[in-house]
Formats: structure tokens, sequence, C-alpha cells
């Protein structure tokens, strides 16, 4: 158990190292892009560009770059912002509150939904209303999110007017509902088809029969065989599904003008503000790098006999 | 069989059927834009009937430069489905390939491909497409570059997985005695055997691709007005959904068909090529 724990921590290492490298790479390799580029279009005089150039080491190789990033985000410094010279780590951890509590409800939107319609789909399965729930979950497996957001925002906000249009409200929760439906209906639709699929596998299991054949109850079977085991595949699909949707949050957060790392992100883009971008990249792939290290070894501890090569 | 599994069996049938004439519907309005649509998408503006309802003549209403919205949806088509096409070609081909070598020559080419495969699998890839955006800054043609190069993983382990069981196949092995190379026994004998299963993916990536076009230029990052695309024109229509919401609902809403449409295709041809999936939809599941 010590040893695989110890593994998966090795294992997260150089996984890490090399997405710091593709990111650091690709916003720093394409020329024309960092500081020349902003500069340019401030027309700032050549002193002032080449004092930009020093203090952000563009005169040096890239991967002396690199590797002095990569000393310096070992100290938690992820430099300074290209425009406003703000420290970058304290903004952009400032905003991986917001973030995470979009991403949190989300994420919660989806289990409690989708679990429960999957489950039902898959003991059901082959009525009018597994079918009838496979629609609904194709269909919103497909819609735009940003749109959804969009009709769920005139309909509340501007026809009912009964919740904020937009916003973070200093927290408060009707602000909240929003945002987290937009980015947990999807969510929900795919755990449902997830879950229906885990579920009906496991029906088939011989164990399940063995149940059956004891003469145990149904809600017996269901509760303490099917449930359980069914667990395991859904919460590794769900960990995984938390990458995803952290990227979405990008996206979601643009449309409800939530102040997360992701409102952050397509501001820094447009205004090409490398190091922020940077950070914002990658800090949202950090948190979703941990989950699932952290998920891996919970299974670990849960479930010894699932065997990780 | 009783009747709700006749009618499931059908509705399976029906995933590819309804799934596939839609996705033929698009496409055609696509091609034949020009006869479809009523007016020019771009050049016919009119700052006299801006912003008009939907009526006899502009059936999807105008925009805020009084264009026809009818006939920019019919040309928005030709972006997401070439966003669809070009993106899954690109990502096919990178998959394909490097699954292809990682599971044919095994050993340190396997374990580099399948490191990257982790790496890449480890960044949502929107973030990934950000990233690249970020770095090339936007536009059409860096769109289809940032969702050609990222999504590529699940393509590439299918690939291996398929290659991996193929090559102790009677057929590969035969193909080794009969003195076939490498490349021959990779193209000509295993290649033909993994197309079913990447066409899936194919499929299911086109649908995904047009969902993070439309999100990505709903940002701002992909085809820049007046170019006539859907989350380009949900992007525009951001400050008048309250005042003008045809502009919003009518691209959403062609957005929503055209993913819905290929996700049903897709499924209903993972139906149809997955024999796992068939025996199990053969029904001898025991009552």
């Amino acid at each position: 158990m010590h040893r695989f724990i110890l593994k998966r921590l090795l294992q997260f290492i150089p996984t890490v190292i090399g997405v710091t490298l593709i990111i650091f790479l690709l916003l720093n390799l394409v020329p024309g892009n960092a500081a020349l580029s902003s500069a340019g279009r401030l027309e700032l005089d050549p002193e002032v560009v080449a004092q930009l150039r020093k203090d952000f080491e563009l005169d040096k190789p890239v991967i002396v770059r690199y590797v002095n990033y990569l000393g310096r985000l070992a100290q938690g410094d992820m430099g300074k912002s290209m425009l406003r010279r703000y420290d970058v780590s304290e903004v952009v951890f400032g905003r991986l509150g917001a973030t995470l509590k979009l991403a949190c409800a989300a994420l919660a939107i989806a289990l409690i939904v989708g679990i429960p319609i999957g489950f039902i789909s898959a003991l059901k399965q082959g009525t009018w209303l597994d079918i009838g729930l496979a629609v609904v979950s194709v269909a919103g497996v497909s819609i735009p999110q940003f749109w959804l957001g969009i009709l769920l925002m005139y309909v509340f906000s501007y026809m009912f007017n009964i919740l904020p249009t937009s916003g973070y409200g200093g927290g408060a929760f009707s602000n909240l509902i929003l945002p987290a439906l937009t980015l947990g209906v999807g969510y929900a639709a795919l755990l449902a088809r997830i879950t229906r699929a885990a579920v009906i596998e496991v029906l088939a299991a011989d164990y399940v029969r063995t149940a059956r054949a004891k003469g145990l109850s149904a809600l017996a079977i269901n509760l303490r065989h099917v449930m359980r085991n069914s667990f395991v595949l859904i919460l590794t699909t769900s960990a995984l599904l938390f990458g995803s949707l952290m990227g979405q949050t990008v996206v979601v957060e643009r449309v409800f003008s939530w102040p997360g790392v992701g409102s952050l992100l397509v501001e820094s883009i447009f205004q090409r503000d490398i190091p922020v971008a940077q950070g914002c990249l990658l800090l949202i792939i950090m948190v979703f790098l941990i989950v699932n290290l952290v998920v891996d070894i919970l299974y670990r501890v849960i479930n010894p006999r699932i065997d990780f090569k | 069989m009783n009747m709700h599994q006749r009618i499931l069996r059908l509705l399976r049938q029906k995933n590819l059927v309804i799934g596939g004439s839609f996705v033929a519907i698009i496409v055609l309005m696509a091609i034949f834009a020009p006869l479809i649509a009523p007016f020019d998408p771009v050049s016919d503006a009119d700052l006299m009937r801006s912003e008009m309802r939907p009526d006899g003549t502009f059936i999807f209403g105008t925009d805020t430069h009084g264009r026809d919205v009818f006939s920019r949806v019919v040309y928005g088509a030709r972006i997401s489905l070439s966003v669809g096409l070009i993106t899954q070609i690109i990502n096919t081909f990178i998959g394909v390939s490097l699954g292809l070598l990682a599971g044919y020559w095994g050993g340190k080419t396997d374990d580099m491909i399948m490191g990257l495969t982790n790496i890449m699998l480890s960044i949502p890839v929107v973030v990934f497409a950000l990233a690249i955006m970020a770095s090339l800054g936007p536009g059409l043609i860096n769109l289809y570059i940032a969702l050609g190069l990222t999504n590529w993983s699940y393509s590439c382990r299918i690939t291996r997985a398929q290659v991996l069981s193929a090559k102790k196949a009677d057929y590969v092995k035969a193909a080794h005695s009969l003195g076939y190379g490498h490349i021959r026994i990779m193209f000509g004998q295993i290649m033909p055997n993994i197309l079913g299963p990447v066409l899936v993916i194919t499929t299911l990536g086109a649908a995904e691709a047009i969902l993070l076009e439309a999100a990505l230029s709903f940002l701002g990052l992909g085809a820049q007005p007046p170019t006539p695309s859907w989350g380009g024109m949900l992007s525009s229509a951001r400050n008048q959904f309250f005042t003008a919401p045809w502009l919003s609902i009518f691209p959403g809403l062609a957005i929503f068909v055209t993913v819905l449409a290929l996700n049903l295709f897709g499924d209903g041809l993972r139906d149809i090529l997955d024999p796992r999936n068939k025996a199990k939809n053969v029904g001898s599941k025991p009552k």
C-alpha cells in the first residue's frame, strides 16, 4: 500500500514537469509573441522595450528561461504580470476560490442528478422510462453550455426576474445557481450515460446472479452488490470529468462574469499577458492533476483489489 | 421479444438513421448555402432594418447590421462542419499514426508515446486549446490548429489497443511468414481492422470539436466578424440577448442540432460496430 502511494507520487513529478514544459514552450516559443508584441502595440520607445526584454528574460534562450521558471515555480513564484506588474501567484490564487466553488457546485449537481438517472435507466432497461431518459441525456450532452447559460439567464433573470443575471454578488448563493446549473447539466447527462453502462455491466456479473439465486430481495441486491460495485467505475470517471469541468469553467465564467481563474485567463489571452495566462493555465491543470492523484490513492485504500500496473 | 425491446432495438437503429439524416441535411445545407440563403450573409447589410423581429421575409430576424440571420445561420454550417472535418482529419492522423507505432513496435517507442499521451490526457482539451490560442492569437485557422492538435489521445489509445490484439492474430502472423514488410502489415493488414472503432471516435470527436469551436468563438477567439460562424454570431449578440433574443436563439439552436445529430450518429455507429455492445443488445440478459 505505501509502496503504491509512493510510486503514484513519484509518477506525479514527471507529469507535472511535462505539463509545465508543454505550456511554457507553447506560450514562449512563438516569436513576436511576448513583450515585443505588447510593447509594439503600446508604441514604447526602444529603451523601455530593452528593459522589458531584460525584466522578463526574453534575451535568454528558451531552455534557460524554462529552467529558471521551474525553479521559481517550485517556490510558488509565477512571475509578474507584463502589463500591470502585479504578482501573478497572488492574483491567480486569489481567483481560485471562486472557480473551485463553481466547479464543485456543478460537480455536485452532476452527481446528484446524473447517478440516480443512470441507475434508474439501467434497472428499468428497455422501458419507456429508459428511452425517455436516454433522449434527455443525449440532448444534455449535445447542448452548447454557454448557450444554455444564456437561455437560463433569459428565463430566470429577465422573464421571471428571480435570480441575478451575472456577477459574484459577494458570494451570494443566488448568484451561484445559474452558473452551476449551466456547467452541471451537461455533466449530469454524461454521468447518467456512464452510470447506466456501468450498472448494466455489473448487473450481468456472476456475483449478482449468485445473489439472485440465493433468493436475496431485489432491493438488497441493488443496494449491496450492484451499487457498491458500480460506484468504483462511476467515481473514477467522475474524477476524469472534473478535469474537463475545470476547463469548461472558463467559458461559463465568461458568460456570467464570474470572477474566477477562467475569466482572468481569457482577459490575459486578449491582452497577451503571457505570465498571467501561464499562471492561470497551470493552476487549472494542477487542480485537475491533484484531484486525480487523490482519487487514485483513495481507491487503492477503499478497494485494494484494483491492480494498478 | 416483447414490445419494449423491439422498440428499443428500432430506436437503436433509429439513432443511426435520425442522426445520419440530420447530418446529411446539414451537409447539404453547407454545400448549397448560396442557393438556400435568400440574402448574402456578409454584404447584405442595411442599417434601416437593424434588429428586426422574425417575420415573413427574415424568418430568423435581422442582426444589428441589418443582415438576415437565417442566411448567416445557413452559411455558418460551412464553418462548423469544416471545423469538425479538419480537426478530425488532423486528430485521427496523429492519433492513429502514433497508436500504430506504439502498438506495433512496443518497447521504448511505446513508452515514449504513451507518456506523451498521458500528459495530453492530463490537460483538459479546452485548456490546451486555450493555451495554443494564447500563443497563436485569435482566428479561425489558429482554431483549426488548436483543436486539431489537442484531442488525439483517445484514437491513439484505441488504435494501440487494437494493434496489440491484432498482432497476435493469425492473419498478421501469416503476413509475417509471407515476408510482408512492417509498413505493409501495419497499413495493409492491421489498419483496416481498426477503422470501425476509430470511425466512432472520429464522429463523436467531430461533435466535440464543433462544440469547442463554438465555445472558443463565443469567447472571441475564433472566426472574427463579419464571418458568419455560429459561435461568433452568439458572441456578437451577447449584449442584445434581452432586447433581440432571436440573435442568440437561432445560431445556438443550429449548434445544438448539429452536435446532437453527430452524437446520435456516433452512438448508432458504435452499436453496429462494437461487437461487445452488440452482444449486450441482443438481450441474453437473464430474467
